[in-house]
């Protein structure tokens, strides 16, 4: 599914932010990322879902050398992605069910199923009281839910998350994992980058730990 | 039920500050352009009529003299230009005729009987031109106070002008294009940079060049349109109401403001065009953005 080879990332001319990161992520895997705070991991993540290309090494996504992807094509891969950010990047206009709609509109679905099937993940994470809601209106927690349903609402073959349950009580947390857990059953790729060890812990899956722009994997 | 598929655009775009200046400086651009075009077409029309009307004439000119009665004189001079070799026809007008092409500069009612007049010859020549100078020597020899005027100078001077008051014109029509391309693509450039953070979202997950594109597309044709279409209105009325004005300030005097079938839809194409420019200036705008983005 993922593939990096000696990937190594720096912003201009600064210094590089990660450095030889060699690993796989299997179809169908399930993985935590981790690592203290500026060790870069929100930078791995972006590479993860194509917002910035390596400054060297090899990327391959769904047996593709990302560097050799016109960047029409871009976009089809990155359908196959489903992101959840750690700040929700919600679009404060639309409601929630307009912002969970979003990845179905983008890829011309069927209108009248696209929302039948946002209404129904919108229930499952518990706010079916809340579909018209704006997100400035939205507790965090809140805000967290719809962006996790927006990640997945077009059943992404990639998952990624980033700090998902950090804004959530523990046991709406807890739910969310399963649902991560859930998804990761039938197939989807998972990486979710978390600083919670308990978490990590509990739900014992390999771990991607970065530290100074290094990466080392535990529990493969 | 929401209909969220409908007609609202992900990116918040009617909010923009574009949206209440852009409209107004469309209909502003599309108004001017529109009365340039019309000024343009009004001249040559105007001008083609006067070449129509003079070119290939003469008009001899019998001064009143005291004691002189005018209709022997004319009738002399009509006489004498009828032998000269490249002279077609000489018809004098009659004092009714030349009241009537003084009375806009006079008025009608300065026109007493008792007002001496200038006896006139319309001189039709034939083609490749006459010798105005013999014509006038000659003349002056059988009827003193004959003065031969040959309006082509002042016709050539004329149409210089207007030639170079239509190319005025269509600078200024090109101008105000540049200016609406302008316009839109920095009111564009400023929904880029405010939605800056919402455009990465959809381009994150997956939205298509075109698909962002569109949004503006679409919203600044609803823009142009809005601008748009009133100010060709307004500007259609305007041209109307000149119409009639110029025809009730006395044929003759001012050219004829009035529109054949292709002048008009040549008019009416101006807010589409402006609508078309804006539109597709905003697309690209877009797109030249979206292309720096991975």
């Amino acid at each position: 599914m993922v593939r990096f080879q000696n990937v190594g990332m720096r912003y201009g001319l600064g210094p590089e932010v990660l450095r030889d990161l060699t690993f796989d992520l299997p179809a169908g895997s399930f993985h935590f990322l981790t690592g203290p705070s500026g060790a870069g991991k929100s930078t791995l993540l972006k590479l993860l879902y194509l917002a910035h290309r390596p400054s060297r090494g090899l990327i391959t996504m769904f047996d593709q050398n990302v560097a050799a992807v016109p960047r029409n094509r871009l976009p089809g891969l990155r359908r196959r992605i489903g992101v959840v950010f750690q700040e929700f990047r919600l679009l404060d206009h639309l409601s929630a069910l307009d912002n969970v709609a979003l990845p179905l509109r983008i890829a011309g679905a069927n209108r009248k199923q696209a929302e039948d099937h946002v209404r129904e993940l919108l229930a499952w994470v518990g706010l079916s009281d809340r579909m018209n809601a704006k997100p400035p209106t939205l507790s965090g927690g809140e805000k967290q839910r719809v962006a996790i349903a927006r990640a997945v609402i077009a059943r992404p073959s990639l998952l990624l998350a980033d700090e998902p349950t950090g804004n959530v009580d523990p046991a709406m947390g807890r739910r969310l994992m399963h649902l991560f857990v859930e998804l990761n059953k039938i197939g989807t790729t998972l990486v979710i980058a978390t600083h919670d060890e308990a978490m990590i812990s509990e739900f014992r899956r390999p771990v991607l730990r970065l530290a100074d722009g290094e990466l080392s994997v535990e529990g493969a | 039920m929401m209909a969220f598929f409908a007609t609202r655009t992900d990116l918040a775009l009617d909010r923009d500050a574009s949206g209440r200046f852009l409209p107004w400086v469309i209909a502003v651009m599309v108004f001017m352009a529109m009365l340039a075009l019309a000024g343009a077409m009004v001249l040559q029309r105007a001008t083609a009529g006067w070449q129509r009307g003079i070119e290939g004439h003469l008009t001899v000119q019998i001064a009143d003299q005291a004691g002189q009665p005018m209709a022997p004189r004319l009738a002399a001079a009509v006489k004498e230009l009828q032998l000269v070799p490249g002279v077609v026809r000489a018809v004098p007008l009659d004092r009714a005729a030349v009241e009537l092409l003084l009375a806009p500069w006079l008025g009608r009612e300065n026109l007493t009987s008792d007002l001496p007049l200038p006896g006139l010859i319309d001189v039709e020549v034939a083609p490749g031109g006459i010798d105005v100078a013999a014509i006038g020597a000659r003349l002056a020899r059988t009827v003193p106070g004959a003065v031969v005027d040959d309006p082509k100078p002042w016709l050539d001077r004329v149409l210089r002008l207007a030639d170079l008051l239509q190319i005025l014109a269509g600078a200024v029509v090109l101008g105000i294009g540049l200016a609406t391309v302008f316009m839109v693509i920095f009111a564009t450039r400023a929904g880029l940079s405010s939605h800056r953070e919402a455009i990465e979202v959809l381009h994150l997950i997956g939205a298509r060049d075109g698909y962002i594109a569109g949004q503006f597309q679409r919203q600044t044709l609803r823009l142009a349109l809005a601008g748009a279409l009133p100010a060709g209105i307004a500007a259609a009325g305007s041209l109307i109401v000149l119409g009639v004005l110029a025809a009730g300030a006395g044929r003759g005097l001012l050219p004829t403001i009035g529109f054949g079938p292709l002048a008009w839809l040549a008019l009416a194409a101006l807010p589409v065009i402006a609508i078309v420019i804006a539109t597709l200036s905003a697309r690209f705008t877009v797109l030249g953005y979206l292309r720096e983005m991975l």
